[in-house]
């Protein structure tokens, strides 16, 4: 079966720093893929260069099998694949409902009609209510984006990507900055997405890892360090090394 | 379905209607100052263009009348040489306009605000001079006067009291806002927002954002051309200011001191401006500009959003009051 995605030697440098180097990874269809790592490994640099909003140095990203390195952005998207952002990155100025309809507009291929007014849409707005209230955000759909709490962004963000119907999701720490208590409730949302979107994750919460991830890539200063299922990387003593420091490993 | 999941949607509210039967009736009320109102309508139309750019869109120019003075040269240079019709003429200077934006568009969307300001300033700055240089076609400094507007609707002449000037500008005016009022109600004006509001999130939707930017800028710079088009048309006259950086300028502070971002803006903006301006430089013809700086650091400090944000304001609160009571 050809892989969801797939790098090959991607590599991507700022001045004298290797962000990511060489990095040949694959994420299968239907994953629920973790990518971990300590801060400053290139976790969301990697992503960057998977959707194109950095160019790589070196090496390609294959979508199924397509060669995509080149390719725009948006282009990327209109493929099936969409990213979150770790800062969240939404439409302060806009309600919930608007964006998500946005998305859909944007999927859809009427984003740029000027032949039909927004509030006729009934199609899209019924599916835009429908992802809203899945996400539990029904109370919100007409607030403005900026004045919801903190929490509740997080999971807009994850609302608008869910609109572009994505084969493959990509998750930047999707529940950054969310107390614990809730962010269960984040993973729980792409827990049960269908098995038709594969999905790869960044997450430093060891237990959501372990809890929902099926397959563990760990990055440490740019390189993949090691991958595997949960109990391998559980039972790998280098991923130890880096994450609980020389003596934890030793001791 | 509850109000939470309705948009706003495009139906006109009481409030327009009575804009623009308002503006109807300046005819009527303001007889002996029609010359007056046409350049607020005119100029009013070039904030709304503006609007679409800036409010809606993001997009920073301290240059658009690059596109105005293309609108005005073009309808004055026809009509100069025998092409007086003035629908035509208009049409013409639109195209002109929407061409002349959509090639600097490359230019002048690079970048962040900074850059697109200076660039912006600069397309115009070339442009003021190209027809400074181009004296035989624009007049020069002189500008292009002996323009022969023929009636309109082989009709209506233009007559010395702008009366015709008045109802043609009004008509024209209020189609061209039809258009960007439509323009932004469609599922492309959202859009639009959506790249004022993050344009890193719009790529991540799949938003081609650079091409709207593109279309969102090429239709402006057409309503910014037919904007200077009628002035052309309705004063004869076309000067070299109509490329000026004051006239970019000054549309800025229009549209900050109508508010951004809801069309009327521009031309409630204009029409402050353009009667504070007329009124004040009538008391002090020297120093009315102390007073009009003061006006735009208080409107700026004081009720941001302009006009519109400081109406916004006093109808939530008294909206409030009224729930209280
Ligand atoms: N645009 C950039 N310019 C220069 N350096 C950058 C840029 N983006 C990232 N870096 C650097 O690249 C390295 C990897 O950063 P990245 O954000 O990918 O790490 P990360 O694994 O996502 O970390 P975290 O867990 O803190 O989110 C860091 O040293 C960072 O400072
Ligand atoms: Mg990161």
């Amino acid at each position: 079966m050809t892989a969801a995605l797939r790098t090959q030697g991607l590599s991507r440098s700022f001045g004298a720093l290797k962000a990511v180097r060489e990095v040949s990874f694959t994420l299968e269809p239907g994953a629920r893929h973790a990518l971990i790592g300590p801060n400053g490994a290139g976790k969301t640099t990697f992503v960057n260069l998977l959707t194109g909003a950095l160019p790589p140095s070196s090496g390609a990203v294959y979508l199924g099998a397509d060669e995509i390195t080149g390719l725009a952005q948006h282009e990327r998207v209109k493929r099936g694949m969409t990213r979150t952002f770790q800062i969240t990155t939404l439409f302060p100025g806009l309600t919930v409902l608007e964006s998500v309809v946005l998305a859909i507009f944007e999927r859809k291929g009427i984003a740029a009609s000027l032949q039909t007014r927004v509030a006729n849409r009934t199609a899209e707005i019924h599916e835009a209510i429908h992802i809203i209230r899945e996400l539990r955000l029904e109370r919100d759909a007409g607030s403005v984006t900026r004045s919801l709490p903190y929490g509740k962004q997080r999971l807009v963000e994850i609302a608008v990507a869910l609109a572009t119907r994505p084969r493959i999701l990509l998750l930047d720490e999707p529940a950054a900055g969310i107390p614990a208590a809730e962010s269960g409730e984040v993973f729980g949302v792409i827990a049960a997405l269908p098995r038709e979107v594969s999905v790869l994750f960044i997450e430093h919460d060891m237990d959501l890892v372990f809890r929902f991830a099926e397959r563990i890539t760990v990055l440490a200063q740019g390189s993949i360090l090691a991958e595997g299922t949960p109990q391998e990387i559980g039972a790998d003593p280098r991923v130890r090394e880096v994450y609980l420091g020389d003596e934890a490993a030793r001791g | 379905m509850s109000v939470a999941f309705s948009l706003p949607d495009a139906r006109w509210r009481a409030a327009e209607i009575a804009f623009w039967i308002a503006t109807g009736l300046v005819f009527f009320v303001f007889p002996s100052h029609l010359v007056l109102a046409s350049q607020v309508l005119i100029t009013g139309l070039f904030a709304v263009s503006l609007d679409l750019v800036l409010g809606y869109a993001g997009i920073v120019s301290l240059g658009h009348a690059a596109m105005f003075g293309t609108g005005a040269y073009v309808a004055g240079i026809l009509a100069r040489n025998g092409w007086g019709e003035p629908l035509s003429g208009l049409f013409a200077a639109g195209l002109a306009a929407a061409a002349v934006a959509f090639v600097t568009s490359f230019l002048a969307l690079r970048g962040e605000d900074l850059t697109r300001l200076m660039v912006t300033l600069g397309i115009s700055l070339l442009l003021y001079e190209a027809a400074n240089q181009a004296g035989v076609w624009t007049g020069g400094v002189d500008g292009l006067s002996d323009m022969q507007v023929r009636d309109l609707f082989g009709v209506f002449p233009f007559d010395i009291r702008g009366r015709t000037a008045y109802l043609y500008t009004l008509a024209v005016v209020f189609l061209v806002f039809c258009a960007a009022r439509r323009v932004v109600h469609s599922p492309f004006g959202l859009s639009l927002r959506g790249i004022r509001e993050s344009p890193r999130r719009m790529a991540a939707i799949g938003s081609p954002v650079q091409r709207r930017l593109v279309v969102v800028y090429t239709l402006a710079g057409a309503m910014a051309g037919i904007a200077g088009a009628l002035l052309a048309q309705t004063t004869q006259f076309v000067g070299l200011e109509v490329l000026g950086f004051s006239r970019s300028a000054d549309l800025l502070i229009m549209l900050v001191l109508g508010g951004a971002g809801w069309l009327y803006g521009g031309l409630v903006g204009a029409a402050l401006f353009l009667v504070a301006q007329s009124l004040l430089s009538r008391l002090n013809p020297v120093y009315w500009e102390f007073w009009l700086g003061l006006l735009i650091v208080l409107v700026v400090l004081l009720a941001r959003g302009g006009i519109n944000g400081a109406l916004t304001r006093v109808s939530a609160r008294l909206g409030l009051a009224r729930r209280q009571a």
